[in-house]
């Protein structure tokens, strides 16, 4: 007997489920990609094609403005990662190895940053920074941003400590090091592709932000989100295209990063 | 795990400053709101501590009451499309050959890892009155005319009309769709990728089509992964701000805008802390349905 030699549950192979696929991605990537491809469009009006140019990326090179809200953007989340790194691992490790009493709604506090909607922390910190007479700019920003991060780096290490075997800590203590000298030579090296996986996601997640960022940020604080949405409230210009378009590659870069040492590491 | 009781000066170190962070620039700031959410405003937006519930009534006032239930409402239908659009494309990844698998996911993954802003931005370069989609419509307009002035026919089509695509709910519901659409996905894909294959081979074998298979063994199957993504782009899109700030028109302010308003132009911080505890609510229950649905069928999110 000849077997048969499509099987019946290939359904991708089918051409109804070929197309909707299709067309599905066709709607994800026809705007990014068209907003990518008119950055480089040679017209002012941005509609038709008019060749090729890259003269919109250096008017948005030399736009002062669009420099300070880059800057700012750095600063932020350069400070951003580096705190919530170290204190969502902190977490995240003290989720992995500790049970303790009223552990699940400690946990349900912890992760509630990563559920709640954004514009309630938003509107949630205004109130706060309101009360305890916290003006509003870079600091304020970088508080909120450290708060939700953490929670996300803390889901990554706890997630990459799931494989840890403890019996390698225990030949550690048995070969007389102590806690701390094994912490960092066995426990650390193991954790660390989680906390660089940790870091980019906290990174990628300040440099994104909008909500939150809009509401805690005073005169003077503008970061690069905001001031594209500001840009973005007047018109479509090829500036705004290009200036979404560095921020789309840097982003996509910086993930491209965090997934590869991810995969490296799940390989191990 | 190990008892905190066995190493508490590791469990100390370990566990205090992230949560001090926390509790200090996270549940003090809700708590605050939440004191806010009971207070009373001063004509000039200063707030006055009380415990009353007048915040709480003016919410659902029947002005407000529309907003909510329009963002329930727009949250519905994006759900409903997303579902629409979803399902298949989920399937499509789940029964791909292997080596195509891992492209498709990051297919569906790299946009979501894209500024929000910028891909809401994408889609008013797409829709407005000289946007991308408008400006297809025209070309076919053109055409079409001049071909049915070549054979002759009177002209029908008469000028072109761009379409208002731009500022009303109907592009709210698009960018919410195309935001949310990986948040549906992926929970169906690892349903559908962790179902026993051999169950949909029996239905074929014992005579049922592949609709009935579909709805009869796979859907049910699938039914924690797909009340699990709904639910999730539910309530994200319930909560959105600025999709409808940048899409929307007068017509599409939901929830989250209201919430907005209060805290700027309308400068009433008790009310607008009434309305985002209402949001927050909705949220939990959401969730807890959600959890105690995943809890039920011991299937981990």
């Amino acid at each position: 007997m000849v077997r048969d030699r499509s099987n019946p549950l290939d359904y991708t192979r089918k051409t109804w489920m070929r197309m909707s696929m299709g067309l599905t991605f066709l709607f994800l990537y026809f705007p990014i990609v068209s907003l990518i491809a008119f950055s480089f469009n040679n017209s002012k009006r941005n509609i038709t094609w008019q060749g090729f140019t890259l003269r919109y990326y250096e008017k948005a090179f030399d736009n002062a403005q669009l420099h300070e809200a880059f800057l700012n953007s750095l600063i932020v989340a350069g400070i951003s990662t580096t705190v919530s790194t170290i204190l969502g691992t902190m977490l995240g490790l003290s989720l992995h190895r500790f049970r303790f009493p009223a552990q699940g709604p400690y946990e349900g506090m912890v992760h509630l940053p990563i559920v709640i909607p954004e514009i309630c922390m938003a509107v949630a910190m205004v109130a706060f920074f309101a009360t305890i007479n916290m003006p509003l700019g870079l600091t304020t920003i970088t508080v909120s941003h450290i708060a939700f991060s953490i929670p996300f780096v803390a889901v990554v290490i706890r997630a990459r400590m799931a494989g840890f075997d403890r019996s390698l800590e225990e030949a550690s203590y048995d070969l007389g090091a102590n806690q701390w000298q094994t912490f960092w030579n066995v426990t650390f090296p193991y954790m660390k592709p989680g906390m660089i996986a940790g870091a980019l996601l906290a990174f990628t997640l300040s440099l994104d932000d909008f909500v939150i960022t809009f509401f805690t940020s005073g005169p003077g604080s503008t970061t690069f989100p905001i001031k594209i949405y500001s840009m973005v409230r007047f018109s479509v210009t090829p500036e705004v295209n290009a200036a979404s378009t560095v921020l789309i590659v840097l982003t996509l870069a910086l993930t491209v990063i965090a997934l590869v040492i991810q995969s490296r590491s799940q390989a191990k | 795990m190990d008892s905190w009781r066995k190493n508490k000066l590791a469990f100390a170190v370990l566990a205090l400053p992230p949560t001090a962070w926390l509790v200090l620039f996270f549940t003090v700031p809700l708590l605050i709101m939440w004191l806010y959410s009971f207070a009373e405003r001063g004509p000039q937006g200063q707030i006055y501590l009380a415990v009353n519930f007048a915040n709480y009534v003016r919410a659902i006032e029947w002005i407000h009451l529309g907003i909510i239930w329009k963002s329930i409402w727009i949250a519905a239908i994006t759900t409903a499309i997303t579902f629409a659009i979803g399902f298949p494309l989920a399937m499509g990844i789940a029964f791909a050959p292997a080596r195509w698998k891992n492209i498709l996911l990051l297919l569906v993954i790299l946009p979501f890892w894209t500024n929000l802003l910028i891909r809401t931005y994408a889609w008013i370069a797409v829709l407005r009155t000289r946007g991308f989609l408008n400006f297809g419509l025209e070309w076919m307009h053109e055409k079409l005319s001049a071909f049915s002035a070549l054979i002759g026919l009177p002209d029908v089509m008469g000028e072109f009309q761009a379409l208002e695509l731009l500022y009303n709910q109907k592009a709210v519901v698009i960018g919410l769709v195309y935001v949310y659409l990986p948040f549906l996905v992926l929970p169906i894909y690892a349903t559908l990728e962790k179902l026993d294959k051999s169950y949909l081979e029996a239905s074929l074998d014992l005579g049922a089509g592949h609709w009935r298979t579909l709805f009869s063994v796979t859907i049910p199957l699938a039914l924690p992964g797909i009340i699990s993504g709904c639910l999730l782009a539910f309530i994200l899109s319930m909560g959105t701000f600025l999709t409808p700030a940048l899409l929307g028109g007068t017509d599409s302010e939901m929830i989250g805008n209201l919430i907005a308003r209060q805290f700027s132009s309308s400068r009433d911080w008790p009310f607008g802390s009434a309305l985002s505890f209402l949001l927050l609510y909705m949220t939990f229950i959401i969730l807890w349905v959600r959890a105690s649905l995943a809890g039920r069928r011991e299937e981990p999110i």
